[in-house]
């Protein structure tokens, strides 16, 4: 990552783009649909990043990266090929390309960068919205739960998965460098808090991501050849609990959450944990 | 070598001996025994290919893109609704200014589910960007694609081509076809903005108003200068291989009072219809346009035009009618036949050029013979 990039202040993005390409290094080439990122580049003939970016459309990224990655490798070449997505390009209308090549086991490591809406067009609400949280397509609060991309990823049985989030630097820096050791697709989840998409003032970027750890509403974990295993700021957090009231209280899109809706994240953070830990100890 | 193959062998002959790095692929009537050939082709070790086997064809577009980029030679086959829904990635890989060739398998476009030979599906296709060019033999089919590569990939060109046949009435129609040694007809791919870690630069950024018309401009002078590359082209396959191919292909239009304008098969078939014609004493003659786009300069000067549109743009006309209405002010009889398949045989054609009724549209089968 090059100075001035046109990111909103107080973007997480950019803090994760930043240690993603710290730790891929210069032998690599991001693929991005149509996101935030594209627009953090800059505008032509600039470009904020030091390895090439090709951008291609909403529903593309993992077929262009998968054409990329094969060509690629049959010139003989290693180049790391990282899809860079948000999580409407993943969650939503990218999952057909995504799925698709995963099952053919395409060499790539591909990032779920997970602002909880559409954030380049301004904050509709996307699969990936939490239920609860307002938009500007639910006034009144996303009444569906978040898509669990995670579990559809690992039905996919990817040689290496995680989950990250932009308030934790070396963990994702340590998930991508380890992520780029495999042969064959990859894939990180990042959650990245977003100030004017979740409504809290820019320098809490990463306060509110360790509230997202701490209260369980985002969870660590990594999951190798099938063997899940939770990150220790996850384990801490199973231990004890933030109250979710503490995660949600400081965010405007979370204002006058019903406390039934309150209720159903509280089950489902319960839920996840339980899923994880019994994922953990029967892969241990 | 003479061989004899269906339309679809003789294009995946022809990809074979043009062997691009990666080709990705997506089954669809009747164009899937060209990507089937081709996967064995690749598993039989008879091609240096990486066959990617997409979930869709709008994946298949990104995936020829992705590969295309890093300057390698692609390629893809589709038909019908697979190239419907490429659509957003033909833009693409027309604005990214990256040669890859497809042959599209010219189908109808449902409802109803019809998988027999209509040109819309590659006309909606007009506007991206893409050299499209239309065969009437399986031998055509097979030299065209030999040909698209190389002026696909042509420095003064580098844009994407398609090479449409006629589902079924070629695709599946067993011809003789002579195949060529390639040798050195079409040159090692260059692409001189190949994307290279060591040379960082973002393709595809946010571009604004000031910058954008410039691309777009781009674009068509490369298209006006495909024109001497598809000639040149046309030129140096003639010298090799003995076969010629222009922007069209005239029969004896240079005496005639009344030109039957069409493409692909019935383009040809129009051509039997001509001699049936002259033998009636009708002056007639036919022109069966190859190049759609980019467009030729048609010499209809004086004559009497009848156009034989597989295709229709509801709400104006046969499009490619309307193509030649806005190059020439003769008198044009605009017929609209072989929608969806429709049975259309030289007789019928002669009779179309018979009771030709200038000025007017016709529906073949459905309105009152005019």
């Amino acid at each position: 990552m090059l100075k001035c990039t046109s990111a909103c202040a107080g973007c997480s993005d950019s803090l994760a783009l930043r240690y993603v390409l710290k730790a891929a290094g210069p032998d690599t080439v991001m693929v991005v649909p149509a996101c935030c990122t594209s627009v953090i580049q800059g505008i032509y003939p600039n470009t904020a990043f030091n390895v090439p970016v090709y951008n291609i459309a909403f529903g593309a990224a993992a077929a262009c990266a998968s054409g990329m990655s094969n060509a690629f490798r049959a010139a003989g070449k290693k180049t790391n090929v990282i899809v860079y997505a948000g999580d409407g390009g993943t969650l939503d209308i990218g999952i057909q390309a995504m799925s698709g090549a995963f099952e053919r086991g395409t060499d790539f490591l591909y990032i779920c960068y997970d602002n909880e809406a559409y954030g380049n067009t301004g904050m509709q609400r996307s699969g990936g919205t939490p239920m609860g949280a307002k938009t500007t397509t639910t006034p009144t609060g996303k009444t569906d739960a978040k898509k669990d991309i995670d579990a559809i990823i690992a039905a996919h049985d990817p040689p290496y998965m995680a989950t990250a989030c932009a308030a934790y630097p070396q963990d994702i820096f340590k998930k991508v460098q380890k992520a780029l050791t495999f042969r064959g697709p990859t894939f990180i989840h990042i959650l990245a808090p977003c100030p004017p998409g979740w409504r809290y003032p820019t320098e809490k970027s990463v306060e509110m991501g360790k509230l997202a750890v701490k209260s369980g509403m985002w969870v660590l974990y990594e999951r190798e050849y099938g063997k899940v295993t939770i990150g220790p700021q996850s384990k801490a957090a199973m231990k004890k609990p933030l109250p979710l009231e503490e995660y949600l209280s400081p965010q405007g899109r979370f204002k006058g959450i019903d406390t039934k809706v309150v209720e159903i994240l509280k089950q489902r953070i319960a839920k996840n944990y339980q899923r994880l830990a019994a994922d953990e100890e029967a892969s241990a | 070598m003479k061989k004899i193959a269906t339309g679809n062998k003789a294009v995946a002959e022809a990809v074979r001996q043009a062997a691009p790095g990666v080709v990705a692929a997506y089954p669809i009537t009747p164009q899937t025994e060209i990507v089937e050939q081709i996967a064995e082709f690749v598993t039989g070790g008879l091609m240096p290919t990486r066959y990617i086997a997409v979930e869709s064809e709008h994946s298949a577009m990104a995936a020829c893109i992705g590969a295309s980029i890093t300057g390698m030679r692609t390629f893809t086959a589709t038909s019908s609704h697979g190239l419907l829904y490429m659509h957003e990635m033909t833009n693409w890989a027309a604005g990214a200014r990256l040669p890859i060739v497809m042959a599209n398998v010219n189908r109808s476009l449902g409802p109803g589910w019809n998988i027999w030979a209509e040109h819309t599906d590659a006309l909606q296709e007009r506007d991206t960007g893409w050299l499209q060019v239309y065969v009437s033999t399986v031998q055509e089919a097979y030299d065209t694609i030999l040909m698209a590569f190389r002026i696909a990939e042509h420095n003064d060109v580098l844009l994407p081509v398609m090479v449409n046949l006629d589902g079924f009435l070629l695709s599946h129609i067993m011809q003789p076809v002579d195949t060529v040694e390639l040798g050195d007809f079409i040159p090692a791919i260059y692409l001189p903005y190949a994307i290279d870690p060591k040379h960082p630069a973002g393709y595809g950024t946010l571009t604004g108003p000031d910058q954008q018309f410039k691309f777009r401009w781009d674009i068509e002078r490369s298209m006006r200068d495909s024109v001497k590359v598809i000639e040149e082209t046309g030129k140096d396959f003639s010298k090799r291989f003995g076969r010629n191919y222009g922007f069209t292909e005239d029969y004896l239009c240079d005496d005639a009072d009344v030109i039957v304008v069409a493409m692909g098969t019935l383009g040809k078939e129009a051509e039997v219809a001509i001699d049936l014609l002259r033998k009636e004493g009708i002056k007639a003659g036919s022109m069966r346009l190859r190049w759609l786009r980019p467009f030729p300069k048609l010499n209809l000067k004086g004559k009497q035009v009848v156009v034989i549109d597989r295709d229709y743009s509801f709400g104006r006309g046969g499009i490619l009618a309307t193509e030649i209405m806005a190059q020439t002010k003769e008198d044009l009889y605009s017929v609209i036949a072989g929608i969806g398949g429709q049975e259309v045989t030289y007789d019928d054609i002669a009779g179309f050029v018979r009771t030709r009724h200038m000025g007017k549209e016709f529906w073949f089968g459905v309105n009152a013979h005019v």
